[in-house]
């Protein structure tokens, strides 16, 4: 064909798209079936939830935090409870420190259940999450037993956890612990031998270590590419330092190491919360300190104190002493952080909210760039992307 | 157990790579303290990239990775608006908060070409703020929506915002129009002085007398 100009093809995958995760546009230009541009469009789930919380006092901030990555919301809040705490100047009780660290860790298996079976569908397998979700609806109702809400938990709260776990939930999660490593080996026998997940996965969308660090990357897309890096490890906060656990890393960066990792984080994970479980101390839940947690209610019955504490709590709220931090923790995603300013007042002056999946889809184009186009959506999946967070 | 993140030796050792890059960068940084436990590193505006391409390459720093790149709006202040930038480096395990003054008019350099990850941090500063950067690959609007006018988490943007979209049924396609709201926004303030003692003033201290003028109840 001399002579002939060609000219990409402009290719618009998405908003409405079931491989798109949500509601990613992405305007790709394509040669044939290689992808020579890949351009994602986000935003379409903007709710300017940074704004909002501008104008909310602090406690009334949490709930914003259920809503950004939607998968593992308690991991969200933690970032937020954390950074608060900091400014405070405060430090929770053990025993809330150990039911902060148990409901993380469950929202960590909680999101790779969803990546990882979700992945696998967009590479064509149904089966893991037919089987998948089922086990994240026990670990859904282990979040309403504690919070009362499968979803939007607001459990996590500055100062310690909401409320105490009801009676016999710990010994119902020891259970669970017992039956779910076996959910893991057949998800691992439908994916990690298979011969189609493979062929779509191996050597599919590698990162470098240092295109990794170039691009921003934490968590498990950090990990995939050789870096030991966990914040759980490395800089540990709330109790993790008295807890055993590995790291896994991947060797070559692809999307089937950062599977890989993935399935070993679930069985560190399940560790961690036998750990937890094994070790909870008892004692109050949130600091004793009526000027930053609410009074029991039973004290409120009888002291008028208690009384005007709870009221103003949850009208005026608490003042944070000025200042800045950013405060960090290890979501299921990556690097969860919350740059907090305050002004002293009972509203944050401005409180940035930093997500994994917004780095991660940043390196889109990099890392689609001379793929075949089949091979975006597993990119994608292997990113493990949720629109909630990245848009904020 | 949380206090880990703080302990002296990590706080002291803080301070020395303050004072370390302070030297080093000492014609283009303000210097550099350490607040609760984290080290903060104001700079001038020209020397931005020089500053984050030295915290970056060298030896004893090896910033890495660029986590965030924010801004924080002060209305009142000659220069509004305060760039951070949130570096973390792996090997040595430190964080580092970079901050820059700048204002709407006069723009920054971009850092794209030192982190790859600056691309979208800047162009959502862009979108959020209106702060403009220079030397930038691809400077466009990233969270709003298409054809959106205005930078949303300025302090003097409304939350409400100016338009609002609904589907009509007659044009067969989505109108904007200016937000009407059924009832006009209310901000309520909480704040009194419920601290009691701390906040209230010389004059209405009870060992003055004064409290029986009836002024002291809130």
């Amino acid at each position: 064909m001399a002579g002939m100009e060609s000219k990409p093809l402009t290719l618009n995958f998405g908003p409405q798209h079931p491989a798109a995760h949500g509601v990613l546009r992405l305007v790709m230009e394509l040669d044939g079936e290689i992808i020579e541009r890949a351009d994602p469009h986000i935003g379409l789930l903007h709710r300017g939830t940074e704004k909002l919380i501008e104008y909310k006092t602090y406690l009334q901030a949490v709930p914003y935090f259920d809503r950004l990555d939607y998968v593992a919301p308690m991991n969200q809040e933690h970032a937020f409870a954390l950074a608060v705490e900091k400014l405070l100047g405060i430090e929770v009780p053990p025993r809330a420190q150990y039911i902060r660290v148990l409901y993380s860790e469950i929202g960590r298996i909680l999101n790779h259940i969803l990546n990882i079976t979700t992945f696998a569908i967009d590479v064509g397998a149904m089966t893991p999450l037919l089987w998948g979700f089922e086990e994240r609806e026990k670990m859904m109702e282990f979040y309403e037993r504690a919070s009362g809400a499968r979803l939007h938990a607001a459990y996590f709260r500055p100062g310690g956890v909401h409320q105490d776990l009801p009676a016999g939930l710990l010994d119902d999660i020891g259970r669970f612990c017992d039956t779910f490593p076996q959910h893991i080996e057949d998800f691992e026998g439908l994916l990690t031998n298979n011969r189609i997940f493979r062929q779509r996965t191996v050597d599919i969308g590698t990162v470098s270590r240092r295109e990794a660090m170039d691009w921003g990357f934490s968590g498990a897309m950090l990990r995939g590419s050789g870096v030991p890096w966990d914040l759980r490890k490395s800089q540990p906060y709330e109790c993790y330092e008295d807890l055993e656990f590995d790291i896994p890393v991947g060797k070559k960066g692809d999307c089937f190491d950062r599977y890989l990792v993935r399935v070993e984080e679930m069985r560190q994970s399940i560790s961690l919360i036998r750990q937890c479980i094994e070790k909870m101390p008892t004692g109050p839940v949130a600091v004793e300190n009526n000027k930053v947690t609410p009074p029991k209610r039973s004290q409120m019955k009888q002291s008028m104190e208690a009384l005007i504490h709870h009221f103003k709590l949850y009208t005026e709220g608490y003042h944070v002493p000025p200042g800045e931090t950013y405060t960090v923790i290890e979501a299921p995603k990556g690097e969860f952080g919350v740059f907090l300013v305050s002004d002293g007042g009972n509203r944050p002056y401005k409180c940035k909210i930093r997500a994994p999946g917004f780095a991660h889809l940043a390196a889109m184009d990099h890392m689609c760039r001379g793929h075949m186009l089949a091979d975006s959506v597993a990119i994608l999946g292997s990113m493990d992307i949720v629109f909630g967070e990245v848009d904020r | 157990m949380t206090g880990s993140q703080h302990t002296e030796p990590m706080i002291e050792a803080l301070r020395d790579l303050g004072e370390y890059i302070s030297l080093a960068l000492a014609d283009a940084s303000a210097g550099a303290h350490v607040q609760g436990g984290e080290l903060v590193l104001r700079v001038s505006r020209e020397s931005i990239v020089k500053v984050l391409t030295y915290l970056r390459d060298d030896q004893n720093c090896q910033f890495k990775q660029l986590m965030d790149v924010t801004a924080v709006d002060y209305p009142e202040r000659e220069e509004r608006f305060d760039l951070v930038y949130n570096l973390l480096s792996l090997t040595q395990n430190h964080r580092i908060r970079v901050k820059v003054s700048c204002d709407e008019a006069a723009p920054v350099a971009s850092a794209a070409s030192v982190f790859s990850s600056a691309i979208w941090y800047e162009r959502e500063v862009w979108d959020m703020y209106g702060v403009m950067f220079t030397g930038h690959p691809d400077l466009r609007r990233i969270l709003t929506d298409y054809g959106f006018d205005g930078h949303p988490l300025r302090k003097d943007f409304p939350l409400t915002g100016y338009v609002e979209v609904r589907y009509d049924e007659d044009l067969k396609r989505v109108v904007h129009e200016p937000v009407k709201l059924t009832q006009e926004f209310r901000q309520f303030d909480f704040v009194s002085p419920w601290e009691g003692m701390l906040h209230m003033p010389e004059s209405e201290k009870p060992e003055e007398g004064k409290a029986e003028d009836g002024e002291g109840a809130t």
